[in-house]
């Protein structure tokens, strides 16, 4: 809520302040959707990128998991952007609904895979207590939602691979993880807070927030 | 729950005490020190300036305006007493944007939608679906997708979904400003069918008063708190009086008050139409399209116009109903969307060795010869405030930016140099896409629907404009459903059918004279 | 050219008119066997079946292919990875520098890459055969997931489609305003990478306009009414049984030839 001129002196309590912190507006609510709506058609085109990318990785499979960095973006931007808790989560699973209803060679297991990396990416933030949203905060949330799907992925697709190739895939994930959806989505809420089109949310400052 | 029936049926009573708004990032008020009783009931239109915060109190009746932490709120503003954030849902709004209208895929849906938030009960839901559908004439299957309407349609569909909640109070922003006449026409009076069966307060803000006239009972104009006025209501009271009293005051305050055409500079009686002709376009059986075709299935034109020849120094009007392919047609001849037939040349005049075929040049090649206003300001909006949006172009050609504060001052943008162009009023952000083209100064001007959402005062200073750029030579081509503003102008007029009456698209080309007879 | 994801016409197949929970709940109970069975047998049984259903969802070959073509693809990719990476057992088949194949392993990736496609396969009959707007009554009504968060997501399906479409306008208008259309491939990717980013500041624009209209219409401000009723009926026993079978069949096939291995034993 705006404040009101006549009551700007009186302070407003910190127990204001933590219950606006986690409850969801409808406009955190449509935006996270958006976000992670687009997202979705996104990876579902990542998902077929995937077919061409994995002609060159038929040498080393493994390295397969730096690509996968692309499907982490949705949590991390989600956090990003609304900063509640729930939000990265949210938007990872919504992302991942959408890659499926568009249609996908993971099936049904791209929702075990949104919320696995979906809560990846929470921790991420859960750790510094939704209070920094910065550039290490976003790599971190990258990292650990790679090493969600790096696991992930290790129990789901990649069984019967050896256990130094499945621990050679986690590391190479968290990698991509990092910088793919680390790196990128923080970019990008900079420039998105940049043009105003975040003004009502609470990222709004991000464009003039320090990267450290 | 239970009071369903009763919530919302009975009209509203507004009431503003002082009431004010500054939005974040802005030095003036938007609203300044309103006080307003607006009795339960009533029909009112509501007049100002572009830029008057207009479209800021609609949002803050609705009660949507509140989530901006560093925007500052003075006074009060009451619906029945009780502060607007709490009567979400008592005042339906209709939005600038037909497109932001639609929340579901199904139009059925659509309309159950607002109805269902307000928990009433499903048979009652279905009934208020068919009857507000009917009222506003959308006679549509129930599961039509909604994205499938044109322009108009979407209009419709918005009010459906408004009056099935049944709202005491309904609240529209410039309902009709990108219908053709007849779309105008319908949508009014679907409006005032509803308010005569439910009875409820209408608040509804347009720049044309004509067209409502017949519609409210009173007529409310705020004076912009920007212009260091005393800001609040300028003018109030009935129809009838206001306009007998205080014509000039309204025509001096850019009120578009019936049968008033404000002052435009004419154009010179030049000799550009005799023999010294410059052809800069030329087109010969264009067929426009959307969908890009491939070789073996070629795109199926929406519109086909039999020849187009644009000269220097001269004006093309490009009119049709809503749907007609006149936005398509634009950005066709504007060397962005690839003919779906025909040809389409530009002379060397125009090309400089750049080349015959538009839709070849490179974006820097384009703009200093073809510049192209979008029916939707926002989609061109590149940097992150008025005055940067206005140097890129002068910068990417490699000139001095020497003619952009003259611009921002005769459209009246100079106070908001800093501002970011997505927080701009309706009609601003039109004007701000209409001078970020000019200051690129192109031979070909391409403009689709230049003037709508301006008041009287920045109409008459964008047409001056353009009849200037018309007499120094510039081609001004404006696809538009503003009939003043073609006559203005002048020069020839082209007419695209409605697509389900002519079914090949045919498009007829009036001469200057039938123009000039309208 | 407009991806239009949710606004196709209703399906009328057979499966479209079972209750979405139900689908989803036999999609996912036969995914789960699937997952921890990691054997050629169990995934070629679910496979045949799985394509029994095919018509019942209205899909026909053609367009399974047309749609499912980057699946098999992957399934395939799969299948070469495992391969290349199981453990190597059994007798070798192929060795070239540190590429080898053994039996072992190459049973392994066939395994996969069958289990891939019978995984999948279920994600795609469920999704074609359900409109979104069913799964959100559904997920709202009977799973009492909150409402808010799933009528957010549905509206912002919607708009996502009108987002496809308007990446070509954003084209045009950038490029009237001089933006792009340069010459260079690394220019070419900075244009690309600039209107992605003038696409998702639309999107955000657009998502925080249609809340505004959400709130005007009263969305999220208590309890609600729903028009559309999310029921369940006979049939959608049929489905859910009908995935319970698929999977059973499937399991006691391979458990008959001696061949399953779950993976978690
Ligand atoms: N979100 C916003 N952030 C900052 N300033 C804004 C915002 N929205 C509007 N403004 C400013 O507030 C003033 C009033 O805007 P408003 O949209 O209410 O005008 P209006 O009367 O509807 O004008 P128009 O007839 O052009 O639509 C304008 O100067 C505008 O630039
Ligand atoms: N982005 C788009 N993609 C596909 N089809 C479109 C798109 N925009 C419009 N159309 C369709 O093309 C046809 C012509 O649209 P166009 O925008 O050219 O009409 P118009 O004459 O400018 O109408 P209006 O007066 O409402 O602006 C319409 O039937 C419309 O539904
Ligand atoms: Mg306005
Ligand atoms: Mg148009």
């Amino acid at each position: 809520m705006s404040k009101s001129i006549a009551s700007k002196n009186a302070a407003p309590s910190n127990q204001n302040q933590a219950a606006r912190k986690s409850t969801w507006r409808v406009v955190d609510i449509v935006v996270v959707s958006v976000l992670g709506v687009a997202i979705g058609v996104i990876f579902w085109l990542w998902s077929a990128g995937y077919g061409l990318i994995s002609a060159f990785t038929v040498a080393f499979p493994p390295v397969g998991a730096l690509y996968g960095g692309g499907w982490l973006i949705a949590g991390v931007l989600g956090g990003l952007v609304i900063r509640k808790p729930g939000a990265a989560l949210y938007c990872e699973l919504i992302a991942a609904s959408v890659e499926g209803l568009l249609g996908t060679h993971f099936g049904f297991t791209v929702l075990l895979s949104g919320l696995v990396q979906g809560l990846g990416a929470e921790l991420g933030f859960a750790l510094f207590r939704y209070r920094k949203f910065n550039l290490p905060v976003a790599l971190l949330a990258g990292a650990l939602a790679g090493l969600a799907m790096g696991i992930n992925d290790s129990l789901v697709w990649n069984v019967a691979w050896a256990m130094e190739w499945k621990l050679v895939y986690v590391v190479l994930a968290m990698i991509s993880g990092a910088i793919i959806a680390g790196l990128v989505s923080w970019l990008a809420v900079r420039g998105l807070a940049r043009t105003g089109a975040l003004s009502n949310l609470p990222s709004r400052g991000a464009a003039i927030e320090r990267a450290v | 729950m239970g009071s369903w029936a009763h919530r919302g049926t009975t009209p509203a009573r507004i009431s503003a005490k002082g009431w004010g708004w500054q939005h974040s990032g802005r030095t003036n008020k938007a609203v300044h020190d309103l006080d307003l009783e607006i009795a339960p009931g009533e029909r009112v239109l509501l007049l100002g300036p572009s830029g008057a915060g207009k479209s800021t109190l609609l949002h803050a009746l609705a009660g949507v305006l509140g989530d901006d932490e560093d925007a500052n709120e003075a006074g009060e503003l009451l619906i029945d007493g009780y502060p607007v954030a709490e009567s979400r849902g008592r005042a339906g709004l209709m939005q600038q944007d037909p497109d932001a209208q639609v929340v579901l895929s199904r139009i059925g849906d659509d309309v159950a939608f607002g109805a269902e938030n307000m928990a009433v009960p499903r048979d009652e839901i279905w009934r208020r679906v068919s009857a507000s559908l009917e009222s506003v004439g959308l006679k549509l299957p129930l599961d039509h997708p909604s994205s499938a309407l044109s322009g108009g349609q979407k209009q419709r569909l918005g009010l459906a979904g408004m009056l099935a909640m049944r709202p005491g109070l309904l609240l529209l922003d410039e309902p009709t400003a990108n219908l053709d006449p007849a779309g105008v026409v319908e949508v009014r009076d679907a409006v005032r069918r509803s308010l005569d069966e439910s009875g409820a307060t209408l608040v509804v803000v347009e720049h044309r008063v004509s067209v409502w006239l017949e519609v409210v009972d009173r007529i409310i104009v705020l004076a912009p708190a920007a212009l260091g006025e005393p800001g609040g209501v300028l003018f109030d009271g009935p129809p009838a009086a206001v306009l007998a009293q205080s014509r000039e005051l309204l025509t001096a305050a850019g009120i578009w008050v019936p049968g008033y055409v404000p002052a435009v500079r004419p154009r010179e009686a030049s000799s550009t139409h005799d023999a010294g002709e410059l052809l800069l376009l030329e087109a010969c059986g264009l067929g426009v399209s959307r969908t890009k075709g491939r070789r073996r299935h070629p795109g199926v034109p929406i519109a086909v116009v039999p020849s187009v020849r644009v000269s220097a120094g001269q004006a093309l009007s490009v009119t049709g109903p809503n749907g007609a392919g006149k936005s398509t047609l634009a950005l066709t001849l504007a060397g962005l969307l690839a003919p779906a037939g025909g040809q389409l040349l530009a002379t060397e005049q125009l090309a400089r060795g750049a080349g015959t075929a538009p839709l070849k040049w490179r974006g820097r090649q384009l703009i200093s010869r073809i510049g192209t206003v979008f029916q939707e300001p926002e989609h061109q909006f590149v940097t992150g405030s008025v005055r940067a949006e206005l140097l890129f172009a002068p910068k990417l050609l490699g000139r001095g930016g020497d003619s952009v504060d003259g611009l921002l001052t005769r459209l009246r943008l100079d106070h908001l140099a800093d501002a970011n162009p997505f927080t701009l009023s309706g009609g601003e952000k039109r004007r701000l896409s209409v001078a970020t083209v000019l200051a690129a100064s192109p031979q070909v001007l391409i403009l689709d629907e230049p003037t709508f959402g301006q008041d009287a005062n920045t109409w008459a200073e964008l047409a001056s404009l353009l009849t200037e750029l018309l007499d120094a030579g510039t081609a001004v081509i404006s696809v538009t459903h503003d009939a003043a503003f073609g006559a203005v102008l002048g020069g020839e007029q082209l007419v695209l059918g409605a697509p389900e009456q002519m079914p090949q698209g045919a498009a007829s080309l009036l001469s200057a004279e039938s123009v000039v007879q309208r | 050219m407009s991806v239009d994801i949710i606004a196709t016409p209703r399906s009328t197949a057979w499966l479209a008119r079972a209750n979405p929970l139900a689908k989803l709940g036999a999609g996912m109970a036969l995914t789960v066997v699937l997952l921890v069975s990691v054997d050629w047998v169990s995934a070629t049984v679910a496979l045949v079946l799985e394509c029994m259903l095919l018509p019942l969802a209205g899909l026909s070959a053609r367009m399974l292919l047309l749609r499912g073509w980057p699946i098999l693809v992957a399934a395939v990719v799969g299948g070469y990875g495992t391969a290349l990476l199981a453990p190597k057992t059994g007798e070798l088949l192929l060795e070239w520098g540190p590429v080898t194949f053994t039996s072992g392993s190459l049973e392994a990736g066939v395994a996969i890459a069958l289990r891939g496609l019978a995984i999948a396969l279920p994600g795609i009959i469920v999704l074609a055969s359900t409109d979104p707007t069913d799964l959100a009554d559904a997920l709202a009504q009977k799973l009492r997931l909150p409402h808010r968060f799933v009528l957010g997501a549905l509206a912002a399906m919607r708009l996502v489609g009108l987002l496809v479409a308007e990446w070509q306008t954003l084209g045009m208008a950038r490029r009237a305003r001089g933006v792009g259309g340069e010459p260079g491939l690394f220019r070419g990717v900075k244009a690309q990478l600039g209107q992605a980013m003038a696409l998702l500041v639309q999107a955000v624009r657009r998502a925080s306009r249609l809340a505004v209209t959400m709130e005007a219409k009263g969305f999220g401000a208590g309890p609600r009414t729903w028009a559309r009723e999310s029921s369940f009926a006979r049939h959608d026993l049929w489905v859910v049984a009908g995935g319970l079978v698929i999977a059973a069949v499937s399991v006691s096939a391979a458990v008959l030839l001696g061949s399953w291995n779950p993976v978690f034993g």
